[in-house]
């Protein structure tokens, strides 16, 4: 069994859906027409690989709770230390440098909004530097998945 | 519907659903044995939620980093806000394009309102496929900028329940 293959045909299949059944490991084997053990072997190497960060449900954050993008603009030399500060709140979930004076940003997601001001406030209080918070406020587009294109 | 799990049993629930199911043959049979509850119980929750439309999608969730897609480029706009809308809905059809959002602008610090998300392997393609995408709408003299990730200091799912014991909150 070609794990490549496999693991190409288990994202291009299952990453906008997946049978919600007691056994869904049997039920796209059957899709793709090979084993259970082949698929759940797969999985683990995906995962190991680093290459699948979970499977099951994406939230959707206006249902799930609240959520909110935050950019710190970081003096250079403190940006290491902001951003792990920053990524030790189980609150952040994506924490990203990116080139912009606004150089470190990341998405905040919890029960609800006084809770995400509160993070904002603590980090502010922590790091000195004022926080951009930017709910979103219209979804034109959500993420569905990833394109991969024909390349591998 | 009743689906039989407290409120106690559905937040520790969702709790565990935010890490993954765990990779087993029955995974919601894990589940269920994790917050004692019935395989039954956890799977009409979960068809219960889904069709409540807590979840965008159950599937595989990937990390594009580690397949090779690490030039991400966050597109930001100033849209006149009469124009929002329409500008947001043209570009969110883009197939390029992965999430289109506006925000609210914070002036004087931050004039855009209307951010895109475009993923490549390589930085060129991505810059010029924006490029091309700004001028098929028309809208290369709107005030843009292109913010490259340079380095991801932390990539996981989202966790919305509380760590302590509140009520879940389903907005």
């Amino acid at each position: 069994m070609d794990l490549d293959l496999l693991s190409r045909q288990l994202m291009d299949r299952f990453q906008h859906g997946m049978p919600l059944c007691p056994e869904p490991f049997k039920e796209m084997a059957s899709v793709l027409g090979c084993d259970e053990a082949h698929v759940m072997a797969c999985l683990h190497a995906m995962d190991q690989a680093g290459t699948l960060s979970r499977i099951g449900p994406v939230f959707e954050h206006s249902r799930a709770g609240a959520s909110t993008l935050a950019a710190f603009a970081v003096p250079a030399e403190r940006l290491h230390q902001v951003a792990e500060r920053v990524s030790q709140y189980p609150e952040v979930n994506h924490n990203y440098a990116r080139e912009h004076f606004y150089n470190l940003w990341f998405v905040l997601t919890g029960p609800d909004r006084p809770h995400i001001e509160r993070v904002l406030d603590e980090l502010e209080k922590d790091t000195g530097l004022t926080p951009l918070d930017l709910p979103m406020l219209t979804a034109y587009r959500i993420d569905l998945g990833f394109p991969l294109g024909e390349t591998p | 519907m009743k689906t039989g799990l407290t409120p106690r049993q559905a937040l520790a629930l969702r709790r565990h659903l935010e890490g993954g199911l765990p990779l087993v043959s029955r995974p919601y049979q894990a589940l269920a044995d994790r917050i004692d509850a019935d395989e039954d119980q956890v799977l009409g929750q979960m068809r219960q939620w889904h069709a409540q439309g807590l979840f965008r999608r159950v599937g595989l969730v990937l990390n594009h980093r580690a397949l090779g897609f690490t030039a991400n480029a966050m597109l930001v706009l100033d849209v006149p806000d009469a124009l929002i809308d329409e500008v947001g809905q043209r570009l969110g059809r883009s197939p390029d394009i992965n999430l289109c959002y506006q925000r609210p602008r914070r002036l004087p610090q931050w004039r855009y309102n209307l951010f895109c998300m475009v993923h490549g392997r390589q930085r060129d393609p991505v810059e010029r496929r924006i490029k091309a995408l700004l001028e098929e709408h028309l809208l290369s003299d709107l005030p843009h900028q292109l913010l490259f990730s340079t380095h991801a200091f932390k990539q996981c799912g989202a966790r919305f329940a509380a760590a302590s014991t509140g009520a879940p909150h389903h907005g």
